[in-house]
């Protein structure tokens, strides 16, 4: 068990449970766990194993709910979940429309916000609003910023934008209401290919400045 | 182009392919999609001797006109309405034979909402993720029918495994829900869990395949702190700021930050897809 977390451990429905912890570092530690154990054969198979921004939810259990929740209850959590392979590099043009605005609540210049930005190691936290949209984490608190209050009609596809806690790369042109700081032209989504998602639960991202000497 | 085809003469309001989803994706955002009315579907690719896997079509309110390049037989299931080949009258929720280049004419919905719409050999559109369900949330899988469009059919289907007919529910005249509640009942005031339970709602004429929104006295939070996004499952019943339920069908968004009150039991769903706007909803549990 981790140390000082505790965990709750909601139903969902017939076939399916929430499971809150104190967190998101501690609910991606126990989504890799799941993976982990489920890749094993040794957890009961669930059709969508799903983790979020404090939570994992468990969805389609092939065992009754009860005895699902009392082994989650029960499993024991690494610390921290465990390193995964190759980090994930997106190079990024930091022309977004909203950066001077992000560099003056960060308090920097609009050259230092890309600098800090593209210095820190990223790494998915889950996915959602969009397939292949990963909410990203890893900028400390205090690079928080707001989304805002009137969302964008249209966000041009490749989009790497910030709200709250999180870093986006828009999949494909939607509405959205995230600070927009820059612009990729690597492929989030592509159904033709295999995995279709460039950007999984637990992927490690960085990003590459480009345009710099 | 092959013969094995069918031309879409008039489209319909909304028109959409769909199988039986693309579950397994949650964690990538991808909806689960599929047929809103699963047993509608399952009953018209069974009457037409195709397996529960095929494709076929559903359609909205004012169903849909097609022209088989080949001759093919046809189920139409779901909210009942007129059936018609070349103009004559034929049979709804059982199979019909429909010649090379005759048209079939699937009418406005005389109760319920979508008309499934089986072909014998199913729909032969390009799967994405392993299902030929459009995902309307997402844009996922064959866009929406337009005129003119050509859907090709997979292989003929023996005739020896149709069946000839099968029971199919009325479309609702009122829509009861049982509800487990959770996991978020505790984010809502006593008096608005009462609320949800005894006050009668109306289905919104603003449902569509990713929620059936309801309209009547708004729930009231207990809670009023924002909800950190959180998986979300088929059936479950989200409580947005205006106060009044969305219940989620298959092309619903993976994760939400609005607190989900109760979650519909899933034989309750197909009822939810077929009832139209301005039906009383009530929930129990």
């Amino acid at each position: 068990m981790t140390g000082s977390g505790t965990r709750r451990i909601l139903p969902v429905g017939e076939d399916a449970l929430l499971v809150e912890l104190d967190s998101g570092t501690e609910a991606q530690a126990l989504h890799a766990e799941l993976l982990r154990l489920r890749a094993q054969g040794s957890f009961p198979a669930v059709r969508e194993l799903v983790p979020a921004a404090r939570t994992v939810l468990l969805d389609g259990l092939s065992e009754p709910a009860d005895r699902v929740a009392a082994r989650l209850a029960a499993l024991p959590l690494p610390p921290a979940p465990p390193p995964t392979h190759e980090v994930i590099e997106i190079p990024v043009r930091y022309d977004g429309p909203d950066l001077a605005e992000v560099a003056a609540l960060w308090g920097v210049s609009s050259t230092e916000a890309p600098r800090i930005h593209a210095s820190f190691d990223f790494r998915v936290a889950f996915c959602g609003f969009a397939p292949g949209f990963g909410y990203l984490t890893g900028l400390p608190e205090r690079y928080t910023v707001p989304r805002h209050t009137t969302p964008r009609a249209s966000v041009p596809s490749g989009s790497v934008a910030l709200a709250g806690p999180y870093t986006g790369v828009y999949p494909r042109s939607s509405p959205g209401g995230w600070q927009l700081i820059g612009t990729t032209d690597v492929v989030l989504w592509d159904h033709t290919r295999t995995p279709a998602a460039l950007l999984a639960p637990g992927a490690r991202v960085r990003f590459r400045p480009l345009g710099e000497a | 182009m092959s013969d094995r085809a069918l031309v879409v003469v008039r489209a319909g309001a909304l028109t959409t392919v769909q199988d039986l989803g693309r579950p397994g994706h949650a964690h990538l955002g991808v909806p689960p999609s599929g047929t809103l009315d699963g047993p509608a579907g399952l009953l018209a690719n069974r009457l037409v001797g195709n397996g529960p896997l095929a494709a076929l079509l559903e359609t909205t309110l004012n169903g849909v006109a097609l022209q088989p390049r080949c001759p093919v037989t046809v189920a139409v299931t779901g909210a009942p309405c007129p059936v018609s080949v070349d103009g004559r009258p034929a049979a709804w929720g059982a199979p019909v034979d429909v010649p090379a280049g005759s048209l079939l004419t699937v009418g406005t919905a005389t109760s319920g909402v979508r008309s499934y719409v089986a072909v014998s050999g199913g729909l032969d559109v390009d799967p994405v993720l392993g299902s030929r369900s459009t995902d309307l949330l997402s844009g996922l899988g064959p866009p929406p029918l337009t005129d003119g469009t050509i859907l090709p059919l997979g292989p003929p289907v023996p005739p020896h495994t149709r069946v000839d007919v099968g029971p199919q529910p009325a479309p609702p005249a009122a829509l009861i829900l049982r509800i487990t509640r959770g996991p978020r009942d505790d984010w809502f005031t006593p008096e608005a869990l009462r609320t949800l339970t005894s006050h009668t709602f109306t289905v919104s004429s603003t449902s569509n395949r990713i929620g059936l929104r309801t309209e009547g006295t708004p729930l009231e939070r207990a809670v009023l702190r924002e909800l950190p996004s959180e998986g979300l499952v088929l059936g479950a019943v989200q409580v947005p700021p205006d106060g009044r339920p969305v219940i989620f069908l298959a092309d619903h968004p993976t994760t939400g930050g609005y607190p989900v009150v109760g979650v519909v039991r899933s034989a309750d769903l197909p009822a939810a897809a077929q009832a139209a706007p301005g039906t009383p909803v009530r929930f129990i549990g």
